[in-house]
């Protein structure tokens, strides 16, 4: 763990970035350390780096940060995230089970919608019907997925064959797992036990919607109506988003500033530019030219921190040499340890990706460095040519190793700098092999014609070792882009999901990540970090534990 | 202008070579008699010696001139570097040691080390193949599509002209990055510097011919075309004889700085993932590589962007020259 | 006149035609899943991305799919975005920004690069010729993202003269920096070519028996070698306009400029058929338009060439 420069303003988020203190998944203690000073707001509006959210804006259907930004402000769930990930009760009074399958879930009392209605039981059980219930000729909501947990989502989305190539009508609106016990309570029954189910509460497909919302969705996607510590003022597509104070909330995100201007940017490049001119306040991600000069420019104005992205390549099994038997394993190893990643991350990314040490990432709570097998991700030029020797023991190489990349994301300069260092060591052809656009790089990824190893990438939904692992390296899982499959694997994900506490699920993932290491399904390269920074206006700035700034926590005097 | 009509009416009706007479209401008689090309053109009816005394005659005048003999060093210079590389280096462009990132000059490695640790000479010397390639290659292609479509469109006007025209419209509109992006796609194995520069020369002739059709419009109109036409000259060997010769200019003026502009476009497509394969060692892919460390190594983007300066100002002299040399008014004096 | 200039506005039929159908097929022959990219990373189950397709009619023939397009944009209706927004709104957001930045652009590239070339042609081989070769050398070689991140550090962060970029505020005071950017690679351009007609028009004959006649140099310089000089770079502008208000997608991007360089850069690489071919259909317009108006113009500056 190196280049870990946290530009901090508390100690506790120093302490916190690394180690996540063990809270408890029912955490409805409020973490002291990061609770605002709810005296001394300020009433500045604050400018924010952001960008056109790809979708209208309903909790259920938005799985892309720009929007999810947005929303995460709007909108309050019954939990929320502190900057070190940890629950907290927002909505929630409490949220008990005595086996982790029946969840009982109280709200606090006299909480309101912008629009003065209250939020009762019924906003979250009506928005998570409306989520889970899928029309035939209606797309499905793109956060579906995250009540497939609840009894009953069986019959609300309905699949028309065994391979689910189509949907049909729904037997049910309704899931039967929740019930609405009163105007401030209610009962969640998932079909297995969760141990981390509250912990994902404060994600955004589980945010309650307003009744207002169920009469005509398409126009509250464009005009939403929350219960966060924002009202969505204006929204100019394409341009900006205007937030202000949102005067009916009482949670513990309360707005220490006069409101939030998300500017919307295409390219990073502006943004920063603006950052240093003083015409944006806060910026999430500098750009690659400012890698190395950013901490200069900015000063302690810089935020350079470990966050929840993961980084890596996959080896689909399929592809001759790789395959899941000695020679694949062994050329897969060789390859993970003929990539320098110190190097690259101090050369290329300036010291703003961390090295992986794992398939998960440093912010998660049960994180660990020292899982067994994790050797094979330090850079051994020798060992990694005695074991590619091995392999070609057992069937020569022929043939150039080539990581597939979208141009369009920036990946190119590691890509090269990756495929070089194996190049050297290995002494074998070796190169980036790019494609034009996401779109056709993401189709042949889904068509599973992708001739060669290609990035992927991993950014949590919530803050779970799981999150890291059951949605890819799960066999049949919606991510597993290499078709992974491993009896292990999936046995003690399922165990680590029965456990009864959170560190003990966290035991099961660590083993998990074992047999991970022994097959390296994908080659893990590092975490990037939240790099950031903020403008001479504004003060009090935190990255929460997702990389994206806690805007509500930000001052400006006006 | 209600007399307009009457203008394109003889050209239009009367067969091919039949004399045509001097148009009404045309007073444009600047020319002194002895100036005028009519009188080489009478001079010289044998159709096949003409052409080849009027590049003897630009031969001749070229070779008197230091710019001609300048830019075509440079031009030579670039070319061998193009097609030997290995003389003029022996480094491999392609090894890249990354613990030597952005390292200065030192012996053997004159312009230092780009990001990835490769030696930017051995890329620079490398690099100027496919670059090369690329830019005459796309500017040959546009100049000649562009000439040949804009000069019949400009020459033989009306029907012909609104349909060549209306489809060099078309053309024109459809985005280059959309091109660029289908083609790269269905031929990602195989995007070599020909194909690239194919899809650039598609797309580029459009304005080449826009230019060349407005320069024989222009031109088409002189005496000394009406002349030829009355000496009874085919319509096409007027065109190839004497409309284009005096229409070139622009033409030249635009291609040779279309040729730099294309090598850059090839960076920016290269930029945008759907030029030429990042393996492919170009003077536009280092450039585009170079942007990401602007800011704190701004050197990189110099050389590659100094060896594409040196080469376009070669073609942009040597532009001139031939344009000099062509030019009849200039040559009779 | 009139009825040239009506003849070729109904040639604008075929022309529209053919050009939507064939960017419609270029869309659709490209091979990624546009439906593909919308789960992210994650990616979409494949019962979901039939829907959206389906919603898209994308999982329609080819014919289908563009005579689809076609009925609706009878009716007005330019199609949907991904993000479910009506391209017409899109495009109504996107256009005046690029017609300001395009309008600015011209101006200062024709004025500079018709004044410059004027100047270098008539001093041919002198020092002003030579440094503006070297100047448009250095235009031409390096390519517009890097001019326009100098310029923007330059002048909009160090010396903070103008903001360092547009966003929601759309002035001259914020797009000036962008237009020059813009302008100075078609600058080369218009002088070289500025340069070039002038040098070989002042020697010919009309211009010399004008001069002979005792006329000013002036008068000279304007009615007889600038007018005649202008056709190829009256074309060249002409050409320039239809490419300045099909956005610049560079500059658009380096400047944060809502326009349409930016709207159609992000449709192509998300494969979305409807919003690229509205945007390149406006296009196809636009060049009518400008080289009808262009067209209209070589007849104004060469008496000679008229229009039946």
């Amino acid at each position: 763990m190196k280049n870990r420069r946290i530009a901090g303003l508390t100690a506790a988020l120093a302490v916190g970035a690394l180690a996540l203190s063990a809270c408890s998944s029912n955490g409805s203690g409020s973490g002291d350390e990061t609770t605002p000073a709810a005296e001394g707001g300020s009433t500045g509006i604050v400018t924010a780096w952001g960008g056109e959210p790809q979708n209208p804006l309903i909790p259920t259907n938005t799985n892309e940060t720009s929007g999810g930004k947005i929303l995460d402000l709007i909108f309050a769930g019954l939990v929320y995230y502190d900057a070190k990930g940890a629950p907290h009760n927002e909505v929630a009074d409490s949220i008990t089970s005595d086996d982790n399958t029946v969840w009982t879930i109280k709200l606090k009392d006299g909480q309101k919608f912008s629009d003065g209605t209250p939020v009762h039981a019924e906003n979250f059980v009506k928005a998570w019907n409306f989520g889970a219930t899928t029309h035939p000729d209606v797309p499905q909501q793109l956060s579906n997925y995250f009540f497939n947990i609840f009894e009953g989502y069986d019959e609300t989305t309905v699949c028309a064959d065994d391979a689910c190539t189509e949907f049909a009508e729904p037997k049910a609106t309704e899931m039967s797992g929740l019930k609405i016990v009163d105007d401030l309570t209610f009962t969640a029954t998932l079909t297995s036990p969760q141990s981390d189910f509250p912990l994902r509460l404060g994600y955004s497909a589980y945010y309650p919607l307003p009744d207002s919302a169920f009469d005509d969705m398409d126009a509250f996607g464009e005009n939403p109506v929350g219960n966060g510590p924002y009202v969505l003022d204006e929204w100019t597509h394409n341009i900006e988003a205007k937030l202000s104070p949102n005067p009916e909330y009482q949670g513990d995100r309360k707005a220490q500033n006069g409101g939030v201007d998300i500017k919307f940017y295409t390219e990073l490049e502006p943004a920063y530019n603006d950052l240093l001119s003083g015409q944006l306040d806060v910026l999430d991600t500098v750009p690659d030219s400012a890698f190395g000069t950013f901490e200069s420019d900015l000063g302690d104005r810089a935020i350079n921190q470990p966050a929840a992205i993961f980084q890596s390549f996959t080896i689909p099994a399929r592809l001759p040499h790789f395959g899941d038997d000695e020679e694949g394993h062994l050329r897969r190893q060789a390859i993970s340890m003929a990539i320098d990643r110190e190097q690259i991350t101090d050369v290329i990314f300036q010291g703003t990706r961390t090295p992986a040490s794992d398939f998960t990432s440093p912010v998660i709570d049960g994180w660990s460095d020292s899982i067994p097998g994790s050797e094979v991700l330090k850079f051994d030029p020798d060992k990694a040519k005695e074991l590619w020797a091995q392999a070609d023991a057992i069937s020569p190489w022929d043939g150039t190793f080539a990581i597939a990349y979208n141009a369009d994301g920036g990946h190119q300069g590691w890509v090269e700098a990756v495929t070089n260092s194996i190049k050297n060591t290995l002494g074998i052809d070796a190169e980036g092999k790019s494609y034009p656009d996401f779109a056709t790089f993401r189709t042949d990824v889904t068509n599973r014609t992708i001739t060669t190893a290609f990035r992927t990438g991993w950014q949590a939904d919530y803050p779970s070792l799981y999150n890291f692992l059951g949605p890819i390296y799960g066999t049949g899982a919606g991510s597993n882009d290499g078709d992974y499959s491993s009896p292990i694997v999936d046995k003690l994900l399922e165990e680590g999901l029965r456990a009864d506490s959170v560190d003990a699920a966290n035991a099961k993932f660590q083993e998990a990540q074992e047999q991970l290491f022994k097959d390296l399904p994908a080659i893990p390269l590092w975490y990037s970090n939240a790099t950031g920074g903020y403008s001479e206006a504004v003060s009090n700035v935190e990255f929460g534990w997702n990389s994206v700034p806690l805007h509500y926590l930000i001052t400006k005097q006006g | 202008m209600p007399d307009a009509a009457a203008n394109d009416i003889p050209t239009e009706d009367v067969p091919e070579g039949a004399a045509v007479g001097v148009r009404a209401g045309q007073a444009h008689f600047f020319a002194d008699l002895d100036q005028s090309p009519v009188l080489g053109a009478v001079d010289a009816p044998d159709e096949s010696s003409a052409p080849s005394s009027l590049w003897r005659d630009a031969w001749v005048q070229m070779r008197g001139r230091v710019l001609f003999w300048v830019s075509a060093a440079i031009i030579l210079l670039v070319v061998l570097v193009a097609l030997f590389p290995g003389v003029f280096s022996q480094t491999d462009p392609r090894f890249c040691d990354l613990s030597r990132s952005v390292g200065g000059p030192e012996a053997g490695h004159w312009f230092g080390f780009d990001r990835q640790g490769c030696d930017v000479y051995a890329r620079v010397i490398f690099g100027a193949r496919a670059s090369v390639t690329v830019g005459v290659l796309t500017t040959l292609g546009v100049s000649v599509f562009g000439v040949i479509i804009g000069s019949l469109a400009g020459y033989y006007g009306k029907w012909f002209d609104a349909i060549l025209s209306r489809i060099t419209d078309i053309f024109f509109a459809i985005p280059l990055l959309l091109a660029a992006i289908l083609v790269a796609s269905v031929f990602s194995e195989s995007r070599t510097t020909f194909l690239i520069a194919g899809v650039l020369a598609v797309f580029g002739w459009p304005q080449i011919a826009r230019i060349t059709r407005g320069a024989v419009m222009s031109v088409k109109n002189n005496e000394f075309v009406t002349a030829a036409q009355a000496l009874g000259l085919s319509r096409s060997g007027i065109l190839l004889r004497h409309i284009i010769p005096n229409a070139i200019a622009p033409v030249i003026a635009t291609a040779t700085v279309a040729l730099g502009t294309f090598i850059v476009v090839e960076a920016t497509l290269s930029f945008l993932g759907v030029g030429l394969p990042p393996s492919t060692v170009s003077w536009g892919g280092d450039i585009s590589r170079a942007q990401a460390v602007i800011r704190t190594s701004p050197q990189l983007l110099l050389y590659p962007g100094a060896a594409l300066g040196l080469t376009v100002l070669g073609f942009i002299m040597m532009g001139d020259v031939v344009r000099d040399a062509l030019d009849p008014k200039a040559r009779t004096r | 006149m009139a009825w040239y200039a009506g003849r070729r506005l109904l040639q604008m039929i075929p022309v529209f035609l053919g050009a939507t159908l064939l960017i419609y097929a270029m869309v659709f022959l490209l091979p990624g899943d546009p439906i593909a990219a919308l789960g992210g990373e994650r990616g979409l189950p494949p019962a979901v991305a039939e829907q959206l397709r389906a919603q898209y009619h994308l999982d329609q023939p080819f014919l289908v799919q563009y005579g689809i397009y076609l009925r609706n944009l009878l009716t007005g209706d330019f199609g949907m975005s991904f993000s479910r927004r009506p391209v017409a709104d899109l495009l109504a957001a996107a256009f005046p920004t690029t017609v300001k930045l395009a309008a600015m652009t011209l101006v200062i590239e024709s004025v500079a690069g018709i004044g410059v070339g004027l100047w270098a042609g008539i001093r041919k081989g002198g020092i002003f010729d030579s440094t503006f070769l070297v100047i448009s050398l250095v235009l031409i070689a390096v390519p517009i993202f890097v001019i326009g991140f100098a310029g923007q550090v330059l002048f909009g962060v160090k010396l903070g003269w103008v903001p360092a970029t547009v966003g929601s505020n759309v002035s001259f005071r914020t797009l000036i920096l962008p237009a020059i950017v813009l302008a100075s690679a078609s600058f080369a351009y218009i002088l070289r070519l500025t340069r070039t007609t002038v040098a070989e028009n002042r020697t010919a004959d009309h211009v010399r028996t004008a001069t002979a006649k005792g006329l000013s140099t002036g008068r000279v310089m304007r009615v007889h070698v600038l007018r005649n000089s202008l056709i190829p770079v009256v074309t060249f502008i002409g050409t320039d306009v239809g490419a300045l208000l099909g956005g610049a997608v560079v500059t658009e991007g380096i400047f944060n400029i809502p326009g349409v360089g930016n709207l159609l850069y992000s449709a192509i690489t998300r494969h979305e058929a409807p919003t690229i071919v509205s945007v390149t259909t406006f296009l196809v317009i636009v060049y009518l338009i400008s080289n009808l108006i262009v067209d209209l113009l070589y007849a104004v500056l060469d008496p000679r060439i008229r229009y039946a």
